[in-house]
């Protein structure tokens, strides 16, 4: 049984306060809809023919579109056979959409934000709880990060379609050690909502935070132009398809709407990881109320 | 027939042929990114581990494994015979096959055999045996030179540490997974 329920609990508490104090929206979007952003590797969850969602992503652009320029959410999002002990099959997760704000702004932010948690609640792990409130956080690109800790370049490692187990097996376990790192400017084929870079455009605007070598959160810059997010989509489906998987309906009415997008930066971010690094956890299981398998 | 989201701790695969236990699991998945299915892998034969990492469209064979109880009936060289005392199967186990379960094993004792494809390739003892002292020296009292136990040998030809009052006859339960003395058995 987890033993973290109240320190989660202010945790959610404090990341509410924040939003609210900056003047965000908190939304409630269903979480239960007719189709979803087709992404290559997270597997659906089905509902009566229709999807759990994956995250709240789809619905929360859609009211960046209409024009509520600062919400957040904190929601149940739904993804078949993620289990490990920093994986559930659903998990809670904090998703926040600015416009007007690139990636670098939304960087900064992610940092308010944890430094806020982490000297709001009383957290069990100081040692996490210190590194988070340091201010210089660690800025790194992939390229960057792959010259450090890789045996080869993060180029290579994309044509050589080891992208993921380079990273998971010598880059991550390296990153935010002494201090959070941010790993920024993804391969541009591995960020299919995410806006080019102008200044390189083999790079996408794409963030992750990690603090000791956990995942924490994934952010960047939109793409707001409707005819290459489609030509995207159409990629991930096909992707989808050739791993024998059927990929649902095209998201028509997200696609509409997204014309109307102004520039914004919207980001997803783990809330039983953020609970688990704050309580020194070493498994998701400690710090949820029921896995599935107690159920 | 097994595909990666299946694997955990325990399992066991057919890889090449050759049966392999999961002793190490771990999922990752980093962000948007490819489920990997970190494992590490022991082979059932050889022993040998190693790591592997597998996607989420790898499949498996499940391992043909049996467990089947057999009764020690002979040796002869470097041969063991077992016999299944439901078919009156019999089956030959090497020395090496057995390791250090020579040690403790006696005429008629019943032990579980794992066969892959029919053939064996591990045997487990019961976890505790009786075996009978045929040599031990006796008690020198007053003698402080050492330790307070002496090596005695049982009808196996094992030799293991025991309490200094153990006599040549006396009966001794050992653990089969530690080899080490546990009580003396009285009849």
């Amino acid at each position: 049984m987890a033993s973290f329920l109240s320190r989660r609990a202010e945790i959610i508490q404090a990341i509410r306060t924040f939003f609210i104090n900056r003047g965000y929206l908190e939304v409630d979007t269903p979480i239960r809809l007719p189709c979803l952003i087709p992404e290559a590797h997270i597997e659906t969850e089905q509902s009566s023919g229709w999807f759990l969602q994956t995250s709240p992503e789809m619905c929360m652009k859609r009211l960046l579109a209409a024009g509520h320029g600062r919400i957040f959410q904190i929601c149940r999002c739904f993804r078949r056979n993620e289990r490990g002990s920093r994986h559930l099959p659903e998990f809670t997760m904090l998703e926040w959409y600015r416009a007007g704000i690139d990636y670098v702004d939304l960087m900064a932010e992610c940092g308010e934000l944890l430094r806020f948690v982490a000297d709001k609640v009383d957290c069990p792990d100081k040692s996490a709880a210190a590194r988070l409130a340091q201010t210089d956080w660690e800025y790194l690109t992939v390229q960057q990060a792959f010259a450090l800790h890789a045996p080869l370049s993060a180029d290579r490692a994309v044509s050589g379609e080891a992208f993921d187990e380079m990273l998971v097996r010598y880059v991550e376990p390296s990153l935010g050690r002494r201090r959070p790192t941010f790993l920024h400017d993804y391969p541009a084929a591995l960020g299919s909502l995410a806006r080019l870079k102008n200044e390189d455009q083999r790079v996408a605007e794409r963030f992750e935070l990690y603090v000791d070598g956990l995942e924490l959160a994934n952010g960047f810059s939109e793409l707001t132009d409707v005819d290459e997010q489609r030509q995207r989509f159409v990629r991930e489906r096909a992707s989808m398809e050739g791993q024998g998987r059927q990929p649902g309906p095209m998201p028509e009415r997200f696609l509409a709407e997204l014309g109307e997008l102004q520039s914004a930066a919207g980001i997803a971010l783990g809330v039983d990881r953020l609970v688990m690094l704050l309580c020194g956890a070493r498994s998701i299981d400690e710090v949820v109320a029921f896995t599935p398998e107690s159920l | 027939m097994y595909t990666a989201s299946d694997l955990r701790k325990g399992l066991k695969v057919e890889i090449d042929g050759d049966p392999y236990i999961v002793t190490d699991f771990e999922f990752s998945k980093p962000g948007k990114g490819q489920a990997l299915y970190r494992t590490r892998l022991k082979n059932m034969l050889t022993g040998n581990a190693f790591e592997r990492t597998f996607r989420s469209n790898d499949k498996f064979q499940r391992a043909p494994l049996e467990e089947r109880t057999m009764q020690f009936l002979y040796s002869q060289g470097d041969e063991f015979h077992f016999m299944d005392n439901k078919t009156f199967e019999q089956i030959t186990i090497t020395k090496e096959q057995l390791g250090d379960n020579i040690n403790f094993l006696i005429d008629n004792m019943e032990v579980d055999i794992l066969l892959f494809k029919e053939r064996p390739i591990g045997v487990t003892l019961p976890n505790f045996v009786n075996l009978v002292v045929t040599k031990a020296d006796p008690w020198a009292k007053g003698d402080t030179s050492g330790t307070d136990t002496k090596p005695v040998t049982v009808q196996t030809g094992y030799t293991l540490q025991v309490p200094p009052f153990i006599e040549e006859g006396d009966k001794l339960q050992i653990d089969t997974r530690t080899g080490q003395y546990l009580t003396r058995v009285k009849e």
